[in-house]
């Protein structure tokens, strides 16, 4: 981790602290992973060097999937820190308020596109919210924060990334967020074929209707 | 109405929607002058939703009765009937939604159906003075991490499967504990963990803003049949983990929104050691800790008969015909007009 000048930070996340550097003449974003004291310290350990090793092989699998994300440069596993390129654009949630419907439309149908690519790849991102995608000067969305994801094709898991995909959508930006969700099914679909979008779907409404996502539709008087 | 003017306006609240049926009686001005509890406790596995509605039905009018001398207000001074609409177990909903239908139309006071999430919030709110914090809602039925914007208590995380509170109570079960009055399951967890030393290798699932604990309770279930560790380990390590899970998630949340205050609420939030862990959260962040008195940290009737004042001053009355009860209501359908 030598030749790293200035490092600053540019934002203390919940789990991860993240430094702008300039590192062998590249801007890269270093994020470090740093110790809880809320939880034991084998287990805060354990949990935090899992993640610094699995999130840029995650990434790294993403990007052979077609799916743009940062560039890694270097994982320090014994200080649980991931030095990679930075990408210099906007949040995909800064975004969504501030834009017409159809440039959400077209946004949320190629964050569709980029997460089909992944489950078709048999990845799952884990934390899928507007704060993990930002666009690029060009236009390029990238994914970030891989750290929860899994490697899986099976069904539950590619149903719960979408229906947390959708309540992220809900909680933080409900006033479009059906529309939203909308394009982003679209795009998905264009990715993967028919039959597996529809067990997905169906999947996503069984999640919702285990858990209390719904509410009874007849009214409820007395058995 | 007459009864605003005369003496007091006051709010009775009935709380059935699980395995206790209590009663609350709140003043216009967030006093709470009573808050009866009377828990079902079956001898043998969980809750019998049938069983617990007879329950229900039987102390009714017991509960109903201390309430009244506590408070020494007669019933003809109550200015609103509030009771617990949902989410629930359908059953014992209904058991309370009775009782509150038939006082309303006996005393002609106007009826409030209140969400029991809601009231959970409200109360912590009211009780630690908190003003907008992110709350984190732990109980026997729910896992729910939310905050308020734009009218309503939005949901930014919550539990995948089943609830913190349930996953203690059952794995207290499956060791064969037992609960008592006072003493509910996860406080018996929690004297027993206190005493663990080992932490056993058991899995943490967080999703985003969301946890898993069904994984975590089989695991934990199977280790507990292997007989490899001692009790107090695996009730300390069960802990730990669930635990750090919730706080995790929590500690997103809080980045995420950036709120001021973090708010523990429900029937886990009674627990010492999650409530050592959600101040750390806080201190490491800045930010306000509240934590429910223990007494309304459980399903209580004040908390019902409070939300259900709030509701009132903003004329969110329910007629009778709309009070149908509603097993799956999500704390994000409500409107609260009470925060500006
Ligand atoms: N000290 C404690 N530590 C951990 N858990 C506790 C403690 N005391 C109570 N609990 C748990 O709290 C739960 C009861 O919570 P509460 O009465 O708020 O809600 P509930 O009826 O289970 O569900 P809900 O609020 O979702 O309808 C039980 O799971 C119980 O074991
Ligand atoms: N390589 C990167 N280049 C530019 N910004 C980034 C990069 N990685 C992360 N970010 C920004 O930092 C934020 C936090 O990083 P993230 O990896 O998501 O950590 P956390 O787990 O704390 O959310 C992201 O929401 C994103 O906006
Ligand atoms: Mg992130």
């Amino acid at each position: 981790m030598d030749k790293m000048k200035l490092p600053f930070l540019i934002k203390k996340g919940a789990e991860a602290s993240l430094y702008l550097a300039e590192w062998h003449g590249k801007k890269v974003i270093m994020k470090k992973r740093l110790p809880k004291k809320y939880r034991p310290s084998e287990l805060d350990k354990q949990i935090r060097v899992y993640r610094t090793i699995h999130e840029p092989q995650l990434m790294h699998e993403a990007k052979k999937a077609g799916v743009p994300t940062p560039t890694i440069f270097l994982v320090d596993v014994k200080k649980t820190t991931i030095i990679m390129g930075f990408i210099g654009g906007t949040q995909i949630k800064q975004l969504l308020g501030k834009t017409v419907k159809s440039k959400r439309q077209s946004l949320c149908l190629k964050i569709g596109e980029l997460i089909g690519k992944l489950h078709a790849h048999g990845i799952i991102h884990g934390d899928l919210t507007t704060s993990n995608m930002i666009v690029d000067n060009e236009g390029k969305i990238f994914l970030v924060d891989f750290g929860l994801g899994e490697k899986t094709k099976e069904l539950e898991p590619r149903g719960v990334d979408l229906h947390l995909m959708k309540r992220a959508l809900q909680s933080t930006h409900f006033r479009f967020a059906e529309e939203c969700f909308n394009a982003v099914i679209e795009g998905y679909s264009k990715v993967l074929d028919v039959k597996t979008v529809k067990s997905i779907l169906d999947k996503i409404k069984e999640i919702e209707r285990r858990g209390r996502y719904i509410a009874e539709r007849k009214d409820d008087w007395d058995d | 109405m007459k009864r605003e003017n005369a003496g007091g306006f006051y709010c009775l609240g009935i709380e059935s929607t699980a395995d206790d049926f209590s009663v609350g009686v709140a003043t216009f001005g967030g006093k709470i002058l009573a808050n009866v509890i009377n828990a079902y406790m079956p001898e043998e596995g969980g809750i019998h939703p049938r069983e617990a509605a007879r329950h229900h039905a039987e102390v009714a009018g017991k509960v109903l009765e201390e309430a009244f001398t506590k408070t020494g207000i007669k019933p003809e001074s109550l200015s609103i009937i509030a009771f617990s609409q949902g989410p629930g177990l359908g059953p014992c909903l209904r058991t309370g939604a009775t009782v509150a239908r038939a006082l309303s139309s006996y005393l002609n006071v106007p009826l409030v159906g209140v969400n029991h999430c809601v009231a959970h919030i409200e109360i912590g709110k009211m009780k630690t003075r908190a003003g907008d914090p992110i709350t984190l809602y732990v109980s026997g039925g729910n896992t729910i991490v939310s905050a308020f914007d734009s009218g309503r208590y939005r949901v930014f995380g919550e539990t995948l499967d089943i609830a913190l509170g349930n996953c203690l109570d059952v794995f207290a079960r499956e060791a064969g504990l037992r609960q008592k009055v006072g003493m509910p399951f996860g406080a018996v967890v929690e004297k027993l963990a206190a005493k663990g030393k080992k932490l056993v290798p058991l899995p943490y699932t967080v999703k985003g803003m969301n946890t898993s604990f069904s994984g975590l309770l089989t695991a934990t279930v199977n280790l507990l049949k292997k007989r490899e560790h001692t009790l107090e380990d695996l009730s300390y390590s069960l802990q730990e983990t669930a635990f750090s899970m919730v706080t995790e998630v929590t500690e997103r949340a809080l980045a995420h929104t950036e709120k001021k205050e973090v708010l523990l609420t429900g029937g886990v939030a009674a627990n010492k050691r999650l409530q050592s862990m959600i101040r750390a959260i806080a201190e490491e962040h800045n930010v306000r800790f509240c934590v429910v008195p223990s007494e309304f940290a459980i399903d209580n009737g004040a908390m019902i008969a409070w939300t259900g004042v709030l509701a009132y001053k903003y004329a969110m009355v329910t007629p009778i015909d709309k009070s149908f009860v509603k097993l799956k209501w999500r704390l994000e359908e409500v409107e609260i007009p009470w925060i500006k």
